[in-house]
């Protein structure tokens, strides 16, 4: 009995202390917006400004003024097609990367140095490469988002047990055999947590490619909002791209735990 | 011609040389236990005699032919089961069947499979991930891959070792019982003289490390089946077991005084002795 009403408490503490975490940051932000960041808006008017875009969040009244899950889906779409060209690119390097040391000798450098670089400079390039801003937006989010998928695939590869591969070799196993049956599945747990890396940096990077290419979407949205000085729209999108960034991750969490269960 | 032979053999591994000028001819249907201790370099002889790694001088032979590469008539039972963990105990013993006996049509080979897992009592788990095994019933599921296969011969690499009592002793007992129904030919790697003389036809005691060698082969003259139970009072199976004992301890002893000063001392001797 007491062990129930304990952890009924806990879950009510569970539930009530990040919301009294919410309370502290919107009360900070209503003192900033009342005293030394005047243009700055109050929780109360960024809700009222916001609220035809969540009330009604697929409308489209026109092409720059939709509802905010319209805008939303526009970013999702972009980011799983930067997202899939990353993990196709980014999946057979790590392969590579893994399973040759030559490989890995010759091109290792190379991914120590591209990966750091910002969403913000592959963009331009892109635009130069492709002219076009769409293939230009989807060039910097898979060259941004792929080095976590690379790196933990050539990880998991270089970390499949020897016992396994004995195994292969002892049952002569062809080598696409073995790589389908033996590698990749001892590989998977560490793919994924790639993968779920990879997706939180695409998603990030939706915004600075939206924001520089003035594409519909939630990036884009919020640069254009900022531009006609509805800077409550900017708040919206912040919220937004944070919770659909945290519901991705959580998603993906939850697949990569059930991955690593067996 | 012998089935399996080393000849010769040296295998050093890093900077230590584990294997001295290691000869050993394995007839067909024999089962041939080689029994060490731990770190002598029983491992390395089945990765040699599987085909896993390559002697640095001296040959390893298949009926006279020189073995390059590990092939499907060297099965393998390894020490650790070795199972994917992300297949059922089916699909473990179905992937081999699959990889060997590719010509096959599909519903023989599911049938072989199943035919194996229960030959070692496992029908019950078949769809279970090795995860939710025990021990013992790991090492089972290994054993029906190994012979699923249909490997000419068995080298089986310390396999009861990190077993409990209880189990290794049927397992044991199953091992006996699968070398006599299907006459393969068996090489045993063990650290227990007494289960080498359970099961074997033949011992061959493998002396301490490093620079091991091997020692004189002892046959096993104690008709078959074999009774756990009564060999403890089997006049033939005590003198055994102290021979093969002394050998293995005289080997340390040599071993030892030739690198350390001190000696063993006497009482672990006669303790280990009794």
């Amino acid at each position: 009995m007491l062990g129930t009403t304990q952890s009924w408490k806990s879950k009510l503490l569970g539930l009530l202390l990040p919301l009294f975490g919410v309370a502290v940051i919107v009360g900070l932000w209503a003192l900033t917006s009342q005293t030394w960041a005047k243009a700055l808006p109050s929780p109360l008017k960024t809700w009222e400004v916001s609220l035809p875009y969540l009330v009604e969040p697929f409308a489209k009244r026109g092409e720059l003024d939709q509802g905010i899950l319209r805008f939303t889906w526009y970013s999702l779409e972009r980011v799983a097609q930067g997202y899939t060209l990353a993990l196709l690119i980014g999946t057979p390097l790590g392969f590579l990367l893994g399973m040759s040391r030559v490989f890995q000798t010759v091109f290792d450098p190379i991914v120590q140095i591209l990966r750091p670089v910002s969403p913000l400079a592959w963009l331009p390039l892109g635009l130069v490469i492709f002219q076009h801003p769409g293939p230009a937006g989807l060039f910097t989010i898979a060259m941004c988002s792929m080095w976590p998928t690379v790196l933990n695939t050539a990880l998991g590869v270089r970390s499949v047990p020897q016992d396994y591969l004995n195994v292969a070799k002892v049952l002569r196993l062809s080598r696409t055999k073995t790589l389908f049956k033996v590698m990749l599945p001892a590989a998977l747990p560490y793919m994924f947590t790639g993968f779920r890396l990879s997706l939180g940096i695409a998603w990030l990077v939706i915004v600075a490619a939206e924001m520089l290419t003035g594409a519909p979407g939630v990036g884009g949205f919020l640069w254009q909002e900022y531009n006609a000085l509805i800077y409550e729209h900017i708040i919206l999108c912040i919220i937004t791209i944070g919770l659909v960034g945290f519901i991705l991750d959580r998603i993906m969490g939850a697949i990569e735990q059930r991955l690593k269960v067996d | 011609m012998a089935l399996l032979e080393l000849r010769e053999v040296e295998k050093s591994q890093g900077q230590t040389h584990v294997l001295a000028r290691a000869s050993l001819g394995i007839e067909k249907g024999e089962f041939v236990a080689i029994v060490g201790f731990s770190g002598a370099g029983k491992s390395t002889l089945i990765s040699l005699l599987a085909g896993l790694t390559k002697p640095d001088a001296g040959e390893v032979l298949w009926q006279g032919k020189s073995v390059t590469a590990p092939g499907p008539e060297r099965g393998v039972v390894f020490q650790n089961y070795s199972l994917l963990p992300w297949l059922t105990a089916f699909d473990n013993v179905y992937l081999a069947v699959d990889c060997v006996l590719s010509d096959l049509p599909k519903l023989e080979k599911v049938r072989r499979a199943e035919r194996y897992l229960a030959m070692v009592g496992l029908s019950h788990a078949q769809d279970r991930k090795p995860a939710q095994l025990s021990g013992g019933m790991r090492q089972r599921v290994a054993l029906a891959r190994a012979l699923a296969a249909d490997p000419e011969v068995l080298l089986m690499d310390e396999p009861l070792s990190a077993l409990d009592a209880l189990t290794r002793a049927s397992l044991q007992d199953e091992i006996e019982r699968i070398g006599r129904v299907s006459g393969k030919t068996i090489v045993l790697v063990t650290n227990d003289v007494d289960e080498a003389i359970l099961l074997a036809d033949r011992i061959v005691p493998l002396s301490a490390g490093p620079s091991a060698i091997f020692g004189p082969s002892y046959d096993v003259e104690i008709p078959r089946p074999r009774d756990r139970r009564a060999l403890n009072h089997d006049p033939k199976f005590r003198l055994l077991r102290s021979q093969i004992t002394q050998f293995l301890l005289d080997s340390r002893q040599t071993r030892r005084s030739s690198t350390l000063p001190s000696s063993l001392p006497v009482g672990e001797l006669v303790g280990a002795m009794s």
